[in-house]
């Protein structure tokens, strides 16, 4: 059976967005080891002084281009395509995404000039009254804005699927990209009111200061559900593809995995709190209500971890795979999709563990604000995600632009240098943390740091080396399928994985928007209400900007 | 058409049953080690004016420092500044093994942290806001306190230290 086709300006629009994602990718990147080996004592950072005036802006560029540009370029790119294809259905209206697409790309632009120009040296948490130059938080602004265009273009293009078709259940793909893309609108909303309502005003000379307790409390309200935004996607592909790629495997449980992504709409917004567990303006009763349900949270990805395992074992078994574990070996390794996804959900199983210690309320004590956190954050955004789109796009881009993928093998490699440069820089980052190392810092030039910092300190120099050298494997691999000439012989099949279970004998109350996102929204109300409330009520806009980078 | 349930095989249930009680266990711990073992995390305390926080003269953080409340307990109100210098006033306290200390942190400028190394004191120091933590320290010997939230130019030099003596 002839797979369905996407259009052609579609599948070129699809493309713009891995590129955009791919460039930001590549000069973020460069930054990201730069860091590490200074921390090892190797700074590189004084001869770029002509254009990076500093290690904290190189981290700016590093965590703006990395964590913010390349995922969520990749991510509505992902989400579009899963969208039209799921659906078997052209994009209702694509001038609509089109705007929303450049809207994001003028945000970017405008972005980061400021922040190679050394105007906008503030990471990518902006936290005030460090004070950017205003085009940093309109670029911002214009990136959000132009996601949720794009966004509403996949709706109306959803609406018109469901009016033609009222009693079919929604492609597994395109429904989990809808649920991402409406998780990411409603929690959005917090960044975008402390932009708009303080931020920019303030950086325009419109309103003398800001309230910096209340710009944190706005700023984690999407921040953590942030997360989630960048991690379906990849929640998605492990689910619904990657089975079919590993061994043609079938997904365990249609039903639970709808299930869990509901879960993830209804409770990854309402426990951003638990970024500010040693903030002093916010009560401790939030703080521990809000730690309760990051404990809730975790419930989905349980539940995700299981179906996924589940699938694959059933793709190992399927090639002749035995044993408790043996299956795993039977599993298509060789393809550079499967193995850079199958590393990713391993290192993911770590990085889930050390989240679950960072949400844990008071042991964030010894936590909060140490290397352990960027150590954490690289096992998954950094691997789980980033790796796992790193392994779509291997299949990705061959499928969107018809030219082979270049070099299979060395993807291959790439996937594996990525783990274990990760599984040394990473390793190290969480014991430095415990041992007291302070993120954000250039530890290669602190006073304080003790002789027995120095040997890990090595390790996260080391471990950027092999992740420098796995990234620039990335780039040249992306570079030359771009530019291949070899084509490939047809049209590269979509992976999909079947349900086990036909998903129309599922109950119909999965497959309802209404329940879930009222869920959503009145969690939000009764977990932030009171304490966004008392914080607006209380307002002291008293913090000049300053600009001390 | 018949009510439609979700099938969950066997062992996926005993997974979500093995998830939940995981969960509910991590819970308790963390719970009884606030509400029992009282590891708490910081309240709010008080909010400052961060323009005048440190020259007010009824303002404690215009003259910080280590004060004795009664014997072996001390309040430590510490400013926190990236202008000129990235800086804790004061930056070097001392005081005797056994003794309590509260600390009353704030800054006058942008956001700090400030972490005692080698104990459970972390926490963020706001502009207007004030963080306040108490520990007790048992045994001798220098605990430095530094910066851990991103301040500018000089913010990995940040730090002070405080000296325990037997």
């Amino acid at each position: 059976m002839k797979q369905y086709q996407v259009s052609a300006a579609e599948k070129k629009f699809i493309g713009s967005h891995i590129l955009v994602a791919v460039l930001a990718l590549a000069v973020g990147s460069f930054f990201g080891p730069l860091q590490a080996f200074e921390h090892a004592g190797w700074d590189f950072y004084i001869y770029l002084k002509p254009f990076i005036k500093s290690y904290y802006q190189g981290l700016t560029v590093h965590g703006v281009l990395n964590a913010l540009v390349w995922t969520t370029f990749f991510i509505m790119g992902f989400l579009t395509f899963n969208v039209i294809f799921g659906l078997k259905r052209p994009l209702k209206n694509i001038v609509l995404n089109k705007v929303g697409f450049w809207l994001m790309v003028v945000g970017v632009v405008a972005a980061a000039a400021p922040v190679l120009m050394n105007e906008a040296t503030v990471l990518f948490t902006f936290y005030p009254p460090l004070k950017a130059n205003p085009f940093f938080y309109l670029g911002l602004t214009l990136v959000v804005v132009g996601s949720w265009v794009e966004g509403w273009g996949l709706i109306i293009t959803y609406l018109g699927w469901r009016k033609e078709n009222p009693s079919e259940r929604t492609p597994f793909v395109a429904f989990a990209s809808l649920v991402t893309f409406v998780l990411w609108q409603i929690c959005t909303l917090g960044v975008a009111v402390e932009i708009l309502t303080m931020l920019l005003p303030w950086s325009l000379g419109l309103i003398e200061g800001v309230d910096p307790q209340l710009a944190r409390t706005y700023f984690w309200f999407t921040g953590h559900p942030l997360v989630y935004f960048w991690l379906l996607p990849a929640y998605i592909s492990w689910y619904a593809m990657l089975p079919k790629q590993a061994g043609n495997g079938k997904m365990f449980s249609d039903s639970l995995a709808r299930l869990s992504f509901w879960m993830f709409l209804v409770l990854s917004t309402p426990i951003g709190i638990h970024h500010q567990y040693v903030d002093p303006g916010v009560p401790p009763v939030w703080k521990f209500l809000h730690s309760m349900f990051t404990f809730g949270v975790f419930f989905p990805s349980m539940m995700t971890a299981f179906t996924v395992v589940a699938s694959l074992e059933h793709a190992g078994r399927k090639q002749g795979g035995k044993g408790a574990l043996a299956w795993i070996g039977k599993l298509n390794w060789s393809d550079p999709a499967v193995a850079s996804q199958l590393l990713a959900g391993i290192l993911f199983f770590f990085g889930g563990i050390g989240g679950l210690a960072n949400a844990s309320y008071n042991v964030n004590l010894v936590l909060h604000n140490t290397a352990f956190i960027p150590g954490h954050f690289h096992l998954t955004v950094s691997t789980a995600v980033t790796l796992s789109f790193m392994g779509i796009s291997y299949w990705l881009v061959p499928y969107l632009t018809g030219r082979k993928l270049w070099q299979p093998k060395w993807a291959t490699i790439q996937a594996w240098t990525w783990f274990v440069g990760m599984i040394i820089f990473s390793n190290s980052m969480h014991v430095l943390g415990l041992l007291g190392a302070p993120r954000r810092v250039p530890l290669g030039l602190a006073p304080y740091v003790p002789a027995e910092w120095n040997s890990r300190l090595f390790q996260v120099g080391l471990g950027g080396a092999i992740l420098f050298l796995s990234g620039a494997i990335y780039l040249v691999i992306m570079y030359m399928t771009a530019t291949n000439k070899q084509r490939v012989e047809s049209e590269v099949e979509v992976p999909i994985a079947e349900a086990m279970q036909d998903p129309a004998l599922g109950p119909a109350w999965l497959d309802r928007w209404a329940p879930w996102v009222y869920a959503a929204l009145g969690l939000i109300v009764l977990m932030y209400g009171p304490v966004l409330f008392d914080m607006i009520k209380n307002i002291a806009l008293t913090s000049p900007g300053f600009r001390v980078w | 058409m018949s009510a439609q349930n979700i099938h969950i095989d066997s062992y996926e249930r005993n997974w979500m049953i093995f998830s939940f009680v995981l969960l509910v266990l991590f819970a308790t711990a963390v719970s009884v080690a606030a509400f029992g073992m009282g590891i708490e995390v910081p309240a709010p305390e008080q909010r400052v004016d961060p323009n005048t926080v440190a020259t007010d003269p009824n303002s404690p953080w215009s003259n910080p420092g280590l004060r004795e409340i009664s014997a072996g307990k001390y309040d430590a109100y510490i400013l926190a500044r990236a202008i000129p210098n990235w800086e804790y006033l004061p930056r070097e306290m001392t005081v005797p093994a056994g003794s309590s200390v509260s600390f009353y942190v704030t800054s006058s400028d942008v956001q700090h942290g400030f972490m005692i190394q080698n104990t459970n004191a972390n926490f963020m120091v706001l502009p207007g806001q004030v963080s306040k933590l108490t520990v007790t320290f048992d045994k001798a010997g220098t605990y430095n306190f530094i910066c851990t939230e991103f301040c500018g130019s000089g913010h990995g030099v940040m730090y002070g230290a405080i000296t325990v003596t037997p």
